[in-house]
């Protein structure tokens, strides 16, 4: 071993272990924590979602505009679905973002398939909220069997 | 390590179908017809059978993922996580035997 090197150069023995502080902040803790934390309300949102749409009454053969415009005109499941609709694409955005850092290798595969992502959530998202909140049960103009019944009630 | 490909794969699953359904949803903002006329294509039985598969594949990353909470925050999770992945087989057996008769009565069985 014909090392130059002057013995000065090596770090002291037994110098303590000092924790490198991290610049990159806790996002990857806090995405952590809130996949467990969403995780378990949305098994609860999910669930219900599941029952009263699959299980009660004929189920899926019952869902139409009607069934829709029924549930929606209180406000009881219009935040239900809303924080269905956030938490569970929170939930799913993050996942895929896990699996993409996973598995794509390039830096510019994975960009371009980060990009499409978050511009499906925002999509997604922005159009879901702006449909739960200006939706109309009673449309004007539309035929009347295709409407819950509230709209003829009073 | 074959729960966890499990919960990616039905995740990756879950998360393209919340996609499509979210913006299936969208067309009541558009009109009752546009509404019924594509929520029709979801009474088929081809579709019925889909609509089993996803909610077989919710029910195994719900159960799943309460296993895994445990296994994180559970002093005796990791412990136990063998036998919690054979409490999760029963809970989807369960689960399952509760909603798939119900679920192909409506869409094999009378309904329209």
């Amino acid at each position: 071993m014909a090392s130059t090197q002057t013995p000065s150069a090596i770090a002291a023995p037994r110098s303590p272990y000092a924790r490198r502080r991290t610049t990159r902040g806790n996002y990857e803790l806090y995405s952590w924590v809130f996949m467990r934390a969403s995780g378990v309300v949305l098994v609860v949102l999910i669930f219900g979602h599941l029952f009263v749409n699959l299980m009660v009454g004929e189920g899926v053969h019952a869902i139409d505009f009607a069934f829709v415009g029924g549930k929606w005109s209180s406000p009881f499941w219009q935040v239900w679905d809303l924080l269905m609709l956030w938490l569970a694409m929170i939930h799913g955005t993050n996942g895929v973002r896990t699996i993409i850092n996973d598995y794509a290798q390039k830096d510019s595969t994975r960009g371009v398939l980060k990009v499409l992502l978050y511009l499906a959530f925002t999509i997604v998202v922005v159009l879901g909220t702006l449909v739960i909140f200006t939706f109309n049960p009673c449309p004007p103009g539309a035929p009347a069997e295709l409407l819950p019944s509230i709209c003829f009630s009073n | 390590m074959w729960s966890w490909v499990a919960h990616r794969v039905t995740g990756v699953l879950i998360f393209f179908f919340l996609l499509v359904h979210i913006l299936d949803t969208a067309l009541v903002r558009v009109s009752p017809e546009a509404y019924n006329a594509v929520i029709g294509t979801y009474q088929t039985p081809i579709m019925g059978l889909g609509e089993a598969g996803l909610v077989a594949a919710i029910v195994f990353h719900a159960f799943n993922g309460i296993r895994v909470i445990l296994v994180d925050f559970w002093a005796k999770g990791p412990k136990y996580q063998r036998t919690m992945l054979w409490v999760v087989v029963g809970l989807f057996v369960v689960t399952m035997a509760g909603f798939l008769p119900r679920h192909l009565m409506n869409v094999f069985g009378g309904g329209h």
